[in-house]
């Protein structure tokens, strides 16, 4: 049985763990239930994470090289593990299970940031939605770990330990798309622009986020944009491209309702579930 | 990274004139074939450096990249069912095995790199159709059923052929199928999971998993290959090492071992001829259909065509990403050599 505090130190999935895995199962089976609140905001980050590993699942077996099957496989893997930890508890204050949270869900009920529900693109825009949400998790839970929520705060050093990889991963592919011909420095910057307006989205003070960071809970979204934006630029520079100047596209509320490709994933994601509700598989 | 091959022109070519340098290149493929035969009598290992006959150096290429090939197509149809999968944590574990089918890919390319042949060499031989891959793939993957059939039959009937393999002569390949049989046998655990679950949930769960198992049956028999006496390759291929057991033995010990796996499971398998032979003390079971095998060897199956152009779109697609990533290399090198003149 895994507490909350038995993972704190354990090593990325991608790499050799010391002990028994952490589970979604252990979790479910031995935390306290999330308060109300709390659970939205659970949900919220988890829902980032299980439609971003449902677009990057999509490149396996169709990436430019089989390092980079392996490699896109096992950012999404990670991701989908996070989602699994965070839907785990964030269901706990309703009495639902991860499989409950993600396939009985409708369109409006997710909270997913329109950043992750961008379609894949070429290689370049799945690169630069990398990018942008490795950066921005990257700050996210180097502050979470503090959190005053135990369970998330054990959440988020779990993932850092990815995130860490994933950002790096993503960093020397847009050094080497900037940097490398004519072709794949245009689709670099190209890709930038498609998600650029996009990214504000990740730091506006929606709620429950917004109450719960005066508590020390949750992290304040406009308080990690400086941060990450520094960081974005120096490395979109260091890659010889140009930081967009798009602003960021009007509806940056996560309700689903500015985002067409929501219910494309979700259909897809939920079919075999809903044709099938009640059963185990 | 290539290993040179040995030079063996004066063998390979009795007519060129013998030269001084002839002379001593064949002292060392004499003396290189005498310890070829020596480490196939004492059933030892040869390594990327040793001498070997060009013909053990071919049948190891093609078996190896086709053994490559099968796993990159492979990661297709179970591909197929990541979006769909119907829990999270099914999609996890099938995210993390077709992973792992790309890093079996991995190792058998690099394993086959060590005797000579590219990497790039062996992409462009699937590329154009020429090489081959294992059948099976070129069937549909309908169902989520078919997950769990693909598991329990495709990966246990690979497992059965590739348990030997970790024997092989070949050091590379040997070495790189007991990895490859340790993440096997878990797969194939998973897919069992995956059947057992569906045959004891509900009526259309169950019939989903029968009708899978249906169609998979026959398709993962005929992944032994073709029945002994129609099999050209396994009588040299066995003498040197490489195959330690016969097609149509390996078949017959996996069909005795699914035999009592399915009726744990519930559900039957397609062979109405399949019984235990008390004096065999093997189980008897119906010929395949050979027809249809070699009609889709020859590109003939249901989705032989839609295999090769995801492969091909994948690899079309994914051009101008690894040309970028070699002019970058090129770039950083290039500065790496100016900085050391610089500082020197």
């Amino acid at each position: 049985m895994n507490s909350a505090a038995d993972f704190t130190s354990q090593d990325s999935a991608t790499r050799i763990s010391v002990g028994d895995a952490i589970t979604p199962e252990g979790l479910g089976a031995s935390s306290t239930p999330a308060p109300e609140e709390t659970a939205r905001y659970a949900l919220l980050l988890g829902d980032d994470c299980l439609i971003l590993a449902q677009r990057l699942g999509h490149w396996i077996s169709r990436a430019p090289e089989l390092e980079e099957d392996i490699a896109l496989g096992n950012i999404a893997l990670d991701l989908l593990g996070h989602a699994r930890f965070l839907l785990t508890y964030a269901g706990s204050a309703w009495g639902k299970s991860e499989d409950d949270l993600a396939y009985f869900r409708s369109e409006e009920e997710f909270r997913s940031c329109r950043l992750v529900e961008q379609e894949n693109g070429d290689f370049a825009q799945t690169i630069a939605r990398q990018l942008l949400f490795s950066f921005y998790t990257h700050e996210l839970y180097q502050r979470l770990i503090h959190s005053a929520d135990s369970t998330l705060s054990a959440i988020a050093d779990k993932a850092l330990k990815e995130v860490d990889y994933h950002q790096d991963h993503a960093a020397q592919w847009l050094l080497r798309l900037g940097g490398g011909t004519e072709e794949s420095s245009r689709r670099m910057q190209n890709g930038l622009e498609a998600v650029w307006p996009y990214l504000e989205e990740l730091f506006a003070d929606v709620e429950p986020t917004a109450e719960l960071s005066k508590n020390d809970i949750a992290v304040l979204p406009s308080s990690l944009r400086e941060n990450v934006l520094t960081r974005l630029t120096a490395i979109i520079e260091q890659a010889g491209l140009r930081v967009p100047d798009a602003k960021g596209a009007l509806g940056a509320d996560r309700s689903g309702r500015f985002s067409e490709h929501r219910g494309f994933i979700l259909a897809e994601m939920q079919v075999l579930a809903r044709q099938h509700p009640g059963a185990t598989w | 990274m290539s290993i040179k091959k040995p030079e063996l022109r004066a063998v390979d070519s009795p007519n060129q004139p013998i030269t001084q340098d002839a002379h001593e290149a064949a002292d060392d493929a004499r003396v290189g074939w005498e310890h070829f035969q020596q480490l196939m009598e004492e059933d030892k290992r040869v390594e990327p450096r040793d001498w070997m006959p060009e013909q053990y150096r071919k049948t190891l290429v093609r078996q190896v990249s086709q053994h490559a090939h099968s796993e990159i197509i492979g990661m297709q149809p179970e591909g197929n069912w990541i979006s769909r999968a119907p829990s999270l944590k099914r999609k996890s574990v099938l995210m993390a095995k077709v992973q792992d089918e790309a890093g079996h890919g991995l190792y058998l390319y690099s394993a086959a790199e060590t005797l000579g042949t590219s990497r790039d060499e062996m992409y462009q031989q699937l590329y154009t159709g020429k090489a081959k891959y294992s059948s099976i793939f070129n069937y549909p993957a309908r169902t989520w059923a078919d997950v769990g059939a693909i598991g329990w039959l495709v990966d246990g009937a690979a497992i059965t052929n590739q348990v030997p393999l970790c024997r092989a002569s070949y050091g590379p390949y040997g070495r790189a199928m007991v990895r490859v049989c340790k993440e096997e046998s878990f797969h194939q655990r998973q897919g069992w999971e995956i059947l057992y679950t569906l045959s004891h949930g509900t009526e259309e769960q169950k019939q989903m998993a029968q009708d899978a198992v249906d169609r998979t049956y026959g398709p993962a028999l005929q992944m032994f290959g073709p029945p002994d006496g129609d099999s050209p390759n396994s009588q040299q291929s066995m003498a040197w090492n490489i195959k330690r057991f016969s097609n149509d033995d390996l078949r017959q010990r996996f069909v005795d071992m699914i035999v009592p796996q399915a009726e744990a499971l519930g559900l039957t398998l397609p062979d109405p001829e399949l019984k235990w032979n008390e004096e065999r003390g093997h189980y008897d079971y119906a010929d395949l259909d050979w027809d249809e095998f070699f009609s889709v060897v020859k590109g003939n199956g249901p989705l032989n065509h839609q295999r090769l152009a995801h492969y091909r779109a994948a690899r079309d697609n994914g051009a101008w990403v690894r040309e970028a990533a070699a002019a970058y290399a090129a770039k950083q090198a290039d500065a790496t050599r100016g900085s050391a003149l610089l500082s020197a």
